[in-house]
């Protein structure tokens, strides 16, 4: 599953997590989102085709001008990634409960 | 509703920090981790070594039910203070993972109930967000699987 550990090498980077935050509340072409940078255009094309191919972030076109926006749904699966392993924990913990419930009612 | 079991676990540091509070007595929690019979009905694991002293040990082990060896771990005691605290290591065997180390804080808030800190520091930050998502990529392999699975039925 490369995709997955490709998702948390994208948003390990900086420069796309300030990308994300541009185009979450706004769809950007790339010249408006480099502009936000002080790295070479090409540089900050390369972080956008990265973000794109993980799926944080999808493209519209409009006329000649390609528009980039934050893929919703992509970025809540990565928000709860740590989510099944706090549920392992909670699933082990009530288990341990239950048993020490029974324990004290047998005493 | 509020979460029972929370997790802590800061960008860019090599640790996270495990809280639950508990519906038992004190003595009640602390006693579920150090009976043998007991860590194995929970952790769903074969208890092979258990010393709750300091400079002790444990080993772990798992096995399905063909006999095969499916989770196999083992760790040093370093503290042990009854109804308080354990600190101890985790490794887990033929696993490409360093060992970690495990500080265990048992609390009493009323008589019947109790809270566990658990703080687990790891060799690395990219160690630690890899534990972290083990649960997760077993999930979505298990997912993956199951989905083959129906897959190759429908064929």
């Amino acid at each position: 599953m490369n995709l997955r550990r490709d998702v948390f090498q994208a948003i390990a980077d900086p420069t796309r997590r300030a990308i994300l935050l541009l185009v979450a509340s706004q769809s950007l072409t790339a010249g408006a989102i480099a502009s936000n940078f002080d790295t070479a255009r090409p540089t900050v094309s390369k972080h956008l085709q990265i973000l794109t191919e993980c799926e944080l972030v999808e493209q519209t076109q409009n006329g000649r001008e390609i528009y980039y926006h934050i893929n919703a749904k992509k970025m809540k699966e990565v928000a709860d990634f740590i989510e099944p392993f706090r549920k392992m924990w909670d699933d082990r913990f009530n288990k341990l409960e239950t048993i020490m419930k029974k324990y004290k009612t047998k005493k | 509703m509020e979460q029972k079991t929370k997790i802590s676990a800061e960008d860019g540091k090599q640790e996270l920090v495990i809280t639950r509070e508990f519906d038992l007595p004190l003595e009640l929690l602390f006693k579920a981790y150090v009976e043998p019979e007991i860590v194995e009905q929970w952790m769903g694991t074969k208890v092979l070594k258990l010393e709750n002293k300091k400079h002790g040990s444990w080993q772990f082990k798992t096995t399905d039910a063909k006999g095969n060896v499916v989770f196999q771990a083992n760790g040093v005691i370093h503290e042990f203070v009854p109804n308080k605290k354990i600190t101890r290591t985790f490794e887990m065997e033929n696993a490409p993972f360093d060992v970690q180390l495990e500080f265990l804080e048992f609390e009493q808030l009323t008589n019947d109930t109790s809270k566990l800190n658990m703080h687990i520091v790891y060799r690395s930050v990219t160690l630690r967000d890899q534990m972290l998502q083990l649960p997760f990529a077993q999930g979505i392999n298990m997912a993956h699987n199951r989905l083959q699975d129906i897959l190759s039925k429908l064929k």
